[in-house]
């Protein structure tokens, strides 16, 4: 990975997270109705006189709208700071790059943490279902909101690509090239379970409090801690945990019979501590049931649901290791566009880090995003 | 397919290339199957204007075709062409890629369904340097068109002009054009002697 520092030409810079909020009642895919709706977002680069060069990024399960360079006094930059910014694959002298936070999260986004105005408490469980449909919903008004009618691509990897996905299903007049990296556009049992086991983990921590703790002082940090060490070891791969951590031992200072003294055991505590200090226990149980209810074929077959995006252009990217999202399921979406005879671009990228690739794999997916956005934008 | 070994700025390629643009009309759709770098494909978009597809299994050339601005897909075309249609090209391309496949005779079942027409294009094994090799020296030979040694190479099938007449003929495809190739000139007088390479137009024979 190359090294990020501010100074660095190839860094956008100084950066803050907006926030904006539709002005009407957003309607959800249950029939319930939130408002207030606010979404955080960020922008880099400038938005084109004719609007034409608008890109939004979208986000995976943890991840906020601060996709790229610093948050002042912030050492790290944001989390897709390789692709995004002068040069880069998404390149912010030619692109305007907007990422938005989603809806149900924790990021300064409405969630489950959020003020319900009729109580002037937390909503907590009483937070409606939200799906990935009104994530995007949301995100459609944040665009509105910018004077952008038509974006020249939506992209991101795992959620962030079911994301893209469902843009370019429910909104195709308004996207003209989707980006999807190891991603699905429905979740398989096996993805649905491991996120079961993480919503129990939550929900048996009885700090959690069937989801009513904000008052309290106290959080389901032991759940939640555990829920994203299941996660962790799911994004990684058996060669890339043997490389990152073999079979060492490390050194414990008060050592217990059952410390986790080996290196891999530490790494997800670690991981897991340093989680709850960011993230809101019941905005990951509604996210990653947003997840598992994802399901864009709605019981058509997959070709019939892609039928609307026939003029969307698609760049589809796998991961040889991701065992999570695993590259049957971004060659069915490949395959239900060539279907619609939609044009696609599709990659298996050789990586032995699972599914934290997208996050990794810089080289062969700014080579392969760079072209494919210089194609659709000469287009 | 694999074509590392076999550069595509030689002039027998080059002349393959010219010699398939001109078989395509104006605006066809497209699909090459083993389009490698994309180098043909970006011919035919940029001299016929053709909207294309290509198919390709090595993913650094799949780089190269996405750096061309060409629409790919990474894929083993052994695995069958079911996410395509009956007769959704007009033409799909085989070139230089049939002797590689495994499954030789599912593919062209498939490319003959999926295009109206399909243009393959495979070294003769039956060229007559081939045979000298054969004959005089007793070795497997290695050609311009077959540039590989016996323990390095892609190729599964060896077969001559005359074996893919008799082999259309066989399973009732049509011949509607053939053209053959030695190094830099096209080859009119006994081809599967003088011809190092052969490229034939088919299509399913009307029953």
């Amino acid at each position: 990975m190359t090294v990020n520092t501010i100074e660095s030409s190839k860094s956008i810079g100084i950066v803050q997270t907006q926030y904006f909020t539709l002005n009407e009642e957003l309607i959800l895919e249950s029939g319930e109705k939130l408002f207030p709706v606010t979404l955080a977002y960020e922008t880099y680069g400038a938005l084109n006189t004719t609007k034409s060069n608008a890109i939004l990024v979208l986000h995976a399960l943890s991840g906020d709208a601060h996709a790229a360079g610093f948050h002042e006094g912030d050492k790290n930059p944001g989390w897709w700071d390789d692709m995004i910014g002068p040069g880069k694959a998404f390149d912010t002298n030619k692109y305007f790059i907007i990422c938005s936070n989603v809806i149900g999260g924790c990021k300064g986004s409405t969630g489950p943490s959020s003020i319900n105005p009729q109580t002037n408490k937390p909503y907590g469980l009483d937070f409606p279902a939200v799906t990935i449909k009104d994530m995007v919903n949301a995100q459609s008004g944040l665009v509105k909101h910018l004077g952008i009618e038509k974006l020249l691509a939506v992209a991101g990897g795992s959620m962030g690509g079911m994301q893209a996905l469902e843009w370019a299903v429910s909104f195709p007049g308004r996207v003209s090239a989707a980006i999807v990296i190891a991603s699905t556009f429905g979740h398989s049992p096996q993805q649905i379970a491991f996120n079961e086991v993480g919503r129990q983990a939550i929900m048996s921590d009885p700090d959690w409090n069937d989801g009513n703790y904000y008052s309290k002082g106290l959080s389901p940090v032991r759940g939640l801690s555990l829920a994203r060490m299941i996660g962790h070891i799911t994004y990684m791969s058996d060669v890339s945990m043997s490389e990152k951590f073999g079979r060492r031992i490390k050194d414990i200072e008060q050592k217990t019979r059952f410390s986790p003294d080996f290196e891999v055991g530490g790494y997800l505590q670690y991981k897991g501590d340093n989680f709850v200090k960011r993230f809101d226990a019941n905005s990951y149980l509604y996210i990653t049931k947003a997840l598992d209810l994802f399901d864009l074929t709605n019981g058509s077959s997959p070709g019939d649901a892609f039928k609307v995006a026939r003029d969307v252009k698609f760049l589809i990217m796998a991961f040889k290791s991701d065992w999570l999202y695993p590259a049957y399921q971004s060659k069915d979406i490949v395959k239900a566009c060539k279907l619609s005879n939609i044009d696609v671009t599709y990659c298996e990228l050789n990586s032995t880090y699972g599914h934290d690739a997208f996050l990794i794999e810089i080289e062969g997916e700014s080579s392969l995003v760079g072209h494919f956005l210089r194609r659709v934008s000469h287009e | 397919m694999n074509k590392q070994a076999k550069t595509s700025d030689d002039e027998l390629t080059k002349l393959e290339y010219r010699v398939i643009v001109n078989m395509i009309p104006d605006a066809s759709s497209v699909l090459d199957l083993g389009c490698g770098d994309g180098k043909l494909l970006y011919l035919l978009v940029q001299n016929r204007h053709v909207k294309g597809r290509g198919v390709e299994v090595d993913e650094d050339a799949i780089y190269e075709c996405v750096s061309r601005g060409l629409s790919v897909s990474h894929q083993d075309i052994d695995g069958g062409l079911s996410e395509y249609g009956d007769n959704s090209f007009d033409y799909v391309i085989l070139n230089q890629t049939l002797q590689q496949v495994k499954n030789l005779e599912r593919v062209l079942e498939e490319a003959v369904r999926v295009g109206r027409k399909v243009i393959i294009g495979f070294p003769n094994f039956a060229y007559f340097s081939s045979r000298l090799q054969m004959i005089f020296k007793g070795k497997a030979p290695v050609t311009l068109s077959l540039p590989y040694m016996w323990y390095d190479t892609p190729n599964l099938h060896f077969l001559s002009i005359n074996d893919f007449y008799y082999y259309c003929h066989k399973k009732k495809l049509k011949i509607e054009k053939s053209v053959f190739l030695d190094n830099n000139r096209i080859v009119k007088l006994f081809p599967n002697f003088f011809a190092e390479v052969g490229i034939f137009v088919i299509s399913a024979e009307l029953t």
